[in-house]
């Protein structure tokens, strides 16, 4: 007799199933990501040196950098949920892409907004239209375009679908954002840190950015998943899912 | 209708054995051909929509010096931009007429249920805006530039960057398009959908007239809108025919 390890791929992907685990998930990634955000922070702020030649200002690279990751991830993350809804036609999947989109906005938006307060010391200038800063304007624009496609369509279905094909349209500005650095001769600086180079900073600094962007992941994933419950719950508007049956 | 009894046998016989050539079988080609000289006609017979357009263009262009003065110098270094952003906007006024009167009165459902491949469809559809809408655009924009006090070299390279782009930019605004199709109050959600997609050709674009201005070749900029264009041509219809199939379900 053979015994087939039977698992249900699919068993979480219906709303019924997904709503519990994810009430489940939230407050520990809430808890980890507040714990992880504060000893980043600690780091950032007390424990890494002062840079030899931007002083104190640097600092604001604990923040920055790891919302402009967030930024371009979310956006990815957002597209694979678009195509995943598009190809197996799953309601939760298009749930979870528009879940996505806020936060992702705002971290473009923080990364906008952190680096203008970094560049006016540092370069002189709030603002220079070079291909990283204007790629990361764009995909602002993309997250906002998203949001009003979704507005602007009634029939929820028929927005799903739409703003999913839009995020798929928009995916191919991320690639240009991470590349545009080594491409064109911009003023923002190169990459530091990379998968298959030591990194080119003190490790201090480097060690507070990665706390602080697993506690912005662990944040981006107790809000995302608090968004999909309250529209599992908006959705559902007969509570079909409570009911005993 | 254009679609085209394709699965006939050449040439059907009647009693008499003679070859009727009304429902001869087209080729593929010739089909799409017809939806595109279909589409310009029927264009034309609105003839006020497409030039308004147009003028839009010219008016809007001739704005800018008006608002800064009429300096020679600064007329010119502002040119490329200018007629490029004009021109970006006119073609983005004239997307909504790719695909809504078809949609408003059911001709756009009766040709995505033949058997024509609806990227094709969509494809010729493309091309008979940008024959009315970018190609006017194209020709009319070096005499505009010589309002702004433009070189002939500038004027070159400026007539050309417009050929491919305003080629790219009816391709890529017919994403916008179909993702908009039947919603109301369209006009600004186009926008901010198609506006942002629309920055790489306008950069590129502008870029290679603004490079002949500080002596440097064009060419770079032009590869570069070229491979935008290529792209554009090649997944534009397919996301454009994916967004018509959603908006018509």
């Amino acid at each position: 007799m053979e015994k087939k390890l039977d698992i249900n791929w699919f068993k979480y992907a219906s709303p019924k199933t997904f709503y519990p685990l994810a009430g489940k998930i939230i407050p520990w990634c809430a808890i980890g990501a507040a714990i992880l955000i504060a000893y980043g922070l600690y780091i950032g702020l007390f424990v890494a040196p002062t840079d030899f030649q931007q002083g104190e200002g640097y600092r604001i690279i604990f923040v920055h950098v790891p919302s402009a990751w967030f930024s371009m991830f979310l956006y990815l993350i957002m597209a694979f949920y678009a195509s995943m809804g598009l190809v197996f036609n799953a309601k939760l999947s298009y749930m979870m892409a528009t879940a996505i989109a806020p936060t992702g906005a705002m971290f473009t938006f923080v990364a906008l907004v952190t680096g203008s307060l970094w560049g006016k010391p540092m370069w002189g200038a709030w603002w220079v239209w070079d291909a990283r800063l204007t790629s990361e304007l764009i995909l602002l624009f993309l997250y906002i375009g998203y949001f009003s496609l979704q507005a602007a369509i009634d029939d929820k279905n028929r927005a799903d679908k739409a703003s999913a094909v839009l995020a798929l349209v928009g995916a191919i500005n991320v690639p240009i954002i991470y590349f545009s650095v080594k491409w064109w001769n911009t003023l923002h600086q190169g990459s530091s840190v990379s998968l298959t180079k030591a990194p080119a900073m003190a490790a201090v600094m480097l060690e507070g950015m990665l706390v602080m962007a697993i506690g912005f992941w662990l944040y981006s994933i107790a809000i995302i998943l608090m968004r999909v419950r309250c529209d599992i719950l908006e959705r559902d508007s007969k509570l079909q899912m409570f009911k005993k049956d | 209708m254009i679609e085209a009894n394709q699965n006939t046998t050449s040439g059907s016989t009647h009693l008499l054995g003679e070859k009727s050539t009304v429902t001869n079988s087209m080729s593929a080609y010739s089909v799409l051909l017809e939806i595109l000289k279909r589409d310009i006609r029927v264009a034309l017979r609105r003839q006020s929509d497409v030039a308004a357009v147009f003028f839009f263009f010219i008016i809007a262009a001739s704005l800018f010096p008006l608002g800064s003065g009429a300096d020679p110098k600064l007329l010119s270094a502002m040119a490329p931009s200018v007629l490029w952003v004009t021109a970006l906007l006119s073609c983005m006024l004239s997307l909504s007429r790719i695909f809504a009167s078809d949609y408003a009165d059911g001709t756009l459902e009766q040709m995505l249920l033949s058997n024509q491949p609806t990227v094709l469809i969509v494809l010729m559809k493309i091309l008979a805006h940008w024959i009315l809408s970018g190609l006017p655009l194209v020709l009319v924009a070096p005499l505009i530039g010589l309002q702004f006090n433009l070189s002939n070299e500038q004027l070159q390279v400026l007539a050309i960057s417009l050929l491919m782009g305003t080629l790219a930019l009816s391709l890529i605004g017919s994403i916008g398009a179909a993702l908009t199709l039947g919603i109301r109050s369209t006009g600004v959600l186009i926008a901010i959908l198609v506006l942002p997609l629309y920055i790489p050709v306008l950069v590129f674009g502008a870029g290679a007239v603004n490079a002949v201005s500080i002596g440097m070749s064009p060419n770079g900029a032009l590869s570069l809108l070229g491979a935008v264009l290529a792209l554009a041509l090649v997944f534009s219809p397919l996301a454009s025919a994916a967004a018509l199939r959603i908006a018509l379900e």
